[in-house]
C-alpha cells in the first residue's frame, strides 16, 4: 500500500521534472534569444516562440513550492530558510525576467531594450543554477541540527555536488532551449539555434555523465547506475546526436527526457530522505519526519486528483493552438504588395 | 531585531504586493466586461477599448506576478518557525491556490493576449473570463489562508501541540474569511474602476476619442457607487465579526482603552496611545462604534485594559495590545478615504443622470487623482487587519515573536531589505512609467487595426502587437 507520504513525495517530483521540461525551455530560450536573435525583430520571434507558455509553466515551480509547504512543512520551512541569501538571487532573477517579457517591447529607447534583454538573459542563466544548486544540495546534504534548522551560512551552500548539479541543468536547459527554437523557428533564426545545439549538446552530455557518477558517489546507494541515470545519459547523448539532423521534434524530444530523466534521478536518489544532514545522519529530514498529518495529506491529494488533470489538459490545449512555426513579419524596409492578398494559411 | 527586520521586510513587500493585486482583479473584470460588449454588439471601438485597458492590465500583472512569487517564498524564508508550526493547515490553501488559480490565469492570459486572431470570437473571450475567475479564485485561497490566522478554525492540536487539520470545510466557512473576502473583492473592483474612470477623464479632457472613452467612464461610475456602498457594508459587518473573534482588533482601532456601552466613536482624536489613555476626542459621535462593533445601539464594547487582563489569564503574561495609533489612524484613513469616493461616485451619477458626464471639468480633473484614494484605503485595510492581529501570528496559537527562521541572521535580513528596497523601487518606477505612457496613447494604436485591414489575420504571420 502505498503510503500518502511517498504519494506525495512522487507529486513534488513530478512538479520539479515537470517545471523543468515545460520551463527548461522557456529558460533556454531567454538566456540564447539574444545570441541567435541578431536585431530587435529577430528577438522578438525568439521570445514569442515561448511567449503564449512561460508564465504558465513557471506555476509549474510555484506549486512544486506551495506543495512542498502543504505536504512537507519540515521540509519547507528549513529548505527555504537554508538557501535564504540563494533564494533572495533567485527572487531577482525570476523578477528581472518575468518583468522583462511584458516590459522589453513597450518602449522604443534602445537603451530599455538592453536592460531588459539583459534581464532576460541573465534571468534566464541564474534560474536554473540556482535551482540546481538548491536541488543538489538536498542529497549531498548541509549542516542542519537536531532541531531541523539550518547552521551554515551562505558559502556552506555552495557544495562542489551541488554546483555541478547547477550547471549540469543549466547546461541541459540551454540545450533545451536550443532544440526548441529549431523546432519553433525558420530561416537564419532556426540555422543559428542549431549550431548552437552541437557545442551545447556535447556540453550537457559530458555535465549528465559528471553528474550521474557523483550522485552515485555522493548517495551511496549502489555501484551501477539505476535505470533513469542511464536513461538521463542515452538521452542527452541522443540529443546531442540528433541536432545535426533534420529530425527537429526527436532532438526536442530527446533533450526533454534528458532534462526529465537528470532531474528525476535526483529525487530517486534522495528517497526517503528529502533533506540529509551533513552534521549527523540522525538529523536527516525524511518524508516522514516533516510531513503533514493525514486528513491534511488526503485533502490536498483529492485536490490534485480533481484538479491537475484538467490542468494538464487546457495546458496542452495551449500548446496545441499555437503549435506552428513562429514566423519573423515581413521586413520593414520591403514595399507592401500592391494588392492586400491574405496570406497562406499554414499547416 | 531579527524578529523586527522580518516584520519589517514582509509588511513592506506584501503591501507592495497588494498595490497591485487589487488592479489585476479589478481590471481583469472589467476588460472581460468591455470584451463581452465588443462580443455582442461587434463595434470597432469596444474591441480597440478591451485591447487598451487589456494592455494596462498586462502591465499591471507583470509586477503583481513577481511581487506575489517573493511571498510565497517569504513563508519558509523568513518565517520558518511559523511555517513548520502551521503548514498543515495553513501550506493546503496555498497549493490550492497554484493549483486552481495561477494555472487558469496564467495559461489563459497566454491564450488570450496571443490568440486574437487566432481563436474563435466566442472561445478568445472565454479566455478573458478564465482569467478573471483564476484572480477572484486567487484572492479566495489566499484569504482562506489569511482568515486562518485571524480566526482559527477546522483544526485540532496533535501530541507536539501543533495545529492539524481535521475540517476543511471549516476553512472555507469560517466568518472572517466570508466577510473579508468579499470585502476584499469589492475593494479590488473599486481599485480597478476608479483606474478605468481616471484614465477615461484624461482622455475625454485631452479631448481623444470622446466618444470611446465617455463608454468606459460612463461604465466606471454605474459601476463605482454600489460597490463602494457594499463594500463599506460589508467591511462593517467583518468588524461585527472580528469583535467578536479578535475584540482586541475593534477595540483598539477606537482607541477604547476601558469598558463602555453604548460607545461613541470619534472622528477625531488627539492622544490615546500607550502613555495616553484618556484620550481627548473631537466630534463623538453617541452609539456609533455600539452600532460598528454589534450592530446593536446599546451594544457593549470591552476595553483594552480589560481585554488585556483577560488574555494575561487566558494565554500568561504579556502584552496583548497591538499599536493603538496604527490601529486607530488606519481604520479612519479606510473610512474616510471610503466616504470620499462615496461622495465622488454620488457626484458622478448626478452627472451621468444629467447627461453631462464630460462636461464637467472638475469632476474630470477630480477623477484623475481619485485614483490614488484606492491605493490608500487598500493599504490603511490592511494595516488595520494586520497590525490588529498582533502580538500574535495565529491567533491565539502562536506570537509573531516566535514565527521567524532562526536560521537567519540580521545581516541575511538587512542584505534582503536592500536588495528588495532597490528592486522594487525601480519595476515600480517603470511600472508607473509604463502605465502613464500607455494609459495617455490614444485608441487602435497597437497596430492591431493596421494588421486586421491588410488582412494578415492568418496568425502565421503576425506578432502579437500588444506584447514584446
Amino acid at each position: 500500500m502505498l503510503h500518502l507520504h511517498t504519494l506525495w513525495f512522487i507529486i513534488l517530483a513530478i512538479l520539479w521534472v515537470g517545471f523543468f521540461v515545460l520551463e527548461g525551455f522557456d529558460l533556454g530560450v531567454g538566456a540564447l534569444h539574444s545570441v541567435v536573435g541578431r536585431n530587435d525583430t529577430e528577438r522578438r520571434v525568439a521570445i514569442n516562440t515561448i511567449g503564449p507558455w512561460w508564465d504558465g509553466n513557471e506555476v509549474w515551480l510555484i506549486v512544486a513550492g506551495a506543495g512542498t509547504f502543504a505536504a512537507f512543512p519540515g521540509w519547507y520551512a528549513t529548505w527555504f530558510s537554508a538557501l535564504y541569501l540563494a533564494l533572495l538571487l533567485l527572487l531577482l532573477a525570476l523578477m528581472a525576467r518575468g518583468v522583462a517579457f511584458e516590459f522589453k517591447g513597450k518602449l522604443e529607447d534602445p537603451r530599455w531594450r538592453r536592460t531588459w534583454m539583459w534581464c532576460m538573459t541573465l534571468g534566464s542563466l541564474l534560474i536554473p543554477l540556482l535551482l540546481g544548486v538548491g536541488l543538489g544540495d538536498l542529497l549531498h546534504g548541509l549542516p542542519i541540527d537536531s532541531a531541523h534548522n539550518y547552521t551554515g551560512n551562505f558559502f556552506d551552500l555552495l557544495t562542489p555536488y551541488g554546483l555541478w548539479s547547477g550547471v549540469t541543468l543549466l547546461g541541459l536547459c540551454l540545450l533545451h532551449g536550443a532544440t526548441f527554437l529549431g523546432l519553433r523557428t525558420e530561416g537564419p533564426l532556426r540555422e543559428r539555434a542549431r549550431a548552437l545545439a552541437r557545442p551545447l549538446g556535447w556540453t550537457a552530455s559530458a555535465l549528465v555523465v559528471g553528474f550521474v557518477a557523483w550522485t552515485l558517489a555522493v548517495s551511496g546507494h549502489a555501484d551501477v547506475p539505476g535505470p533513469v541515470q542511464v536513461l538521463a545519459v542515452l538521452a542527452v547523448l541522443f540529443a546531442a546526436r540528433l541536432v545535426s539532423t533534420e529530425a527537429d521534434g526527436w532532438a526536442f524530444t530527446a533533450s526533454a527526457v534528458a532534462i526529465a530523466a537528470t532531474v528525476g534521478s535526483l529525487f530517486i536518489e534522495l528517497y526517503p530522505n528529502v533533506m540529509v544532514s551533513s552534521t549527523n545522519a540522525a538529523y536527516n529530514l525524511t518524508v516522514t519526519n516533516s510531513v503533514s498529518g493525514h486528513y491534511a495529506l488526503t485533502v490536498m491529494t483529492i485536490v490534485t486528483v480533481v484538479i491537475f488533470p484538467v490542468v494538464l489538459l487546457y495546458q496542452g490545449w495551449s500548446f496545441y493552438v499555437f503549435r506552428d512555426r513562429v514566423k519573423a513579419p515581413p521586413s520593414q524596409s520591403e514595399p507592401p504588395p500592391p494588392t492586400a492578398v491574405p496570406s497562406t494559411p499554414q499547416a | 531585531m531579527t524578529n523586527d527586520l522580518a516584520r519589517w521586510q514582509f509588511a513592506t513587500t506584501s503591501i507592495y504586493h497588494f498595490l497591485f493585486v487589487p488592479v489585476t482583479i479589478g481590471l481583469a473584470f472589467l476588460v472581460a466586461l468591455l470584451q463581452t460588449a465588443w462580443y455582442r454588439n461587434e463595434k470597432p471601438e469596444y474591441r480597440r477599448l478591451t485591447r487598451f485597458f487589456g494592455t494596462l492590465l498586462l502591465i499591471n500583472v507583470a509586477v503583481g506576478v513577481v511581487s506575489g512569487l517573493v511571498q510565497e517564498f517569504e513563508f519558509g524564508m523568513n518565517w520558518s518557525a511559523y511555517s513548520r508550526f502551521v503548514g498543515d493547515v495553513f501550506g493546503g490553501p496555498l497549493a490550492m491556490e497554484g493549483l486552481a488559480a495561477f494555472f487558469l490565469e496564467s495559461t489563459f492570459l497566454g491564450l488570450w493576449l496571443f490568440g486574437w486572431d487566432r481563436l474563435p470570437r466566442r472561445v478568445h473571450l472565454s479566455c478573458i473570463w478564465l482569467v478573471a475567475v483564476g484572480t477572484i479564485l486567487s484572492a479566495m485561497f489566499i484569504m482562506v489562508a489569511n482568515s486562518w490566522m485571524q480566526h482559527p478554525v477546522g483544526y485540532v492540536l496533535n501530541s507536539h501541540g501543533q495545529p492539524e487539520l481535521n475540517n476543511v470545510g471549516a476553512l472555507f466557512t469560517n466568518p472572517t474569511f466570508l466577510w473579508g473576502y468579499v470585502h476584499v473583492v469589492l475593494a479590488s473592483l473599486i481599485t480597478g474602476t476608479l483606474l478605468m474612470l481616471a484614465v477615461s477623464a484624461w482622455q475625454i479632457r485631452n479631448g481623444r476619442d470622446v466618444e470611446s472613452f465617455h463608454h468606459t467612464a460612463r461604465i466606471s461610475v454605474i459601476i463605482l457607487l454600489p460597490t463602494i456602498l457594499l463594500t463599506m457594508f460589508v467591511g462593517s459587518e467583518l468588524g461585527v465579526v472580528e469583535a467578536k473573534y479578535q475584540p482586541v482588533k475593534i477595540a483598539a482601532a477606537e482607541a477604547q482603552w476601558n469598558n463602555c456601552k453604548p460607545c461613541s466613536f470619534s472622528a477625531f482624536q488627539i492622544g490615546g496611545g500607550k502613555n495616553d489613555k484618556t484620550p481627548s476626542q473631537i466630534i463623538p459621535i453617541p452609539d456609533l462604534l455600539s452600532v460598528l462593533a454589534t450592530n446593536s445601539f446599546s451594544g457593549g464594547v470591552v476595553g483594552l485594559n480589560q481585554l488585556q487582563k483577560q488574555d494575561e489569564t487566558k494565554y500568561g503574561p504579556g502584552n496583548y495590545i497591538p499599536d493603538v495609533f496604527i490601529q486607530y489612524w488606519s481604520m479612519r484613513i479606510m473610512a474616510y478615504v471610503a466616504s470620499l469616493i462615496v461622495l465622488l461616485a454620488l457626484w458622478g451619477g448626478w452627472l451621468l443622470h444629467k447627461g453631462r458626464l464630460d462636461q464637467s471639468k472638475w469632476f474630470l480633473r477630480l477623477s484623475m487623482w481619485a485614483v490614488l484614494t484606492p491605493f490608500v484605503m487598500n493599504t490603511a485595510g490592511w494595516m488595520l487587519t494586520e497590525n490588529g492581529r498582533q502580538p500574535w501570528i495565529v491567533q491565539g496559537l502562536m506570537k509573531t515573536i516566535h514565527a521567524n527562521s532562526p536560521s537567519v541572521t540580521s545581516t541575511d535580513l538587512w542584505i534582503s531589505i536592500v536588495v528588495f528596497v532597490l528592486a522594487y523601487t525601480a519595476l515600480g518606477a517603470a511600472d508607473v512609467l509604463l502605465m502613464l505612457r500607455y494609459a495617455r496613447k490614444g485608441l487602435g494604436e497597437d497596430g492591431h487595426d493596421a494588421e486586421l485591414r491588410s488582412g494578415a489575420n492568418s496568425g502565421a504571420t503576425s506578432i502579437p502587437a500588444l506584447t514584446y
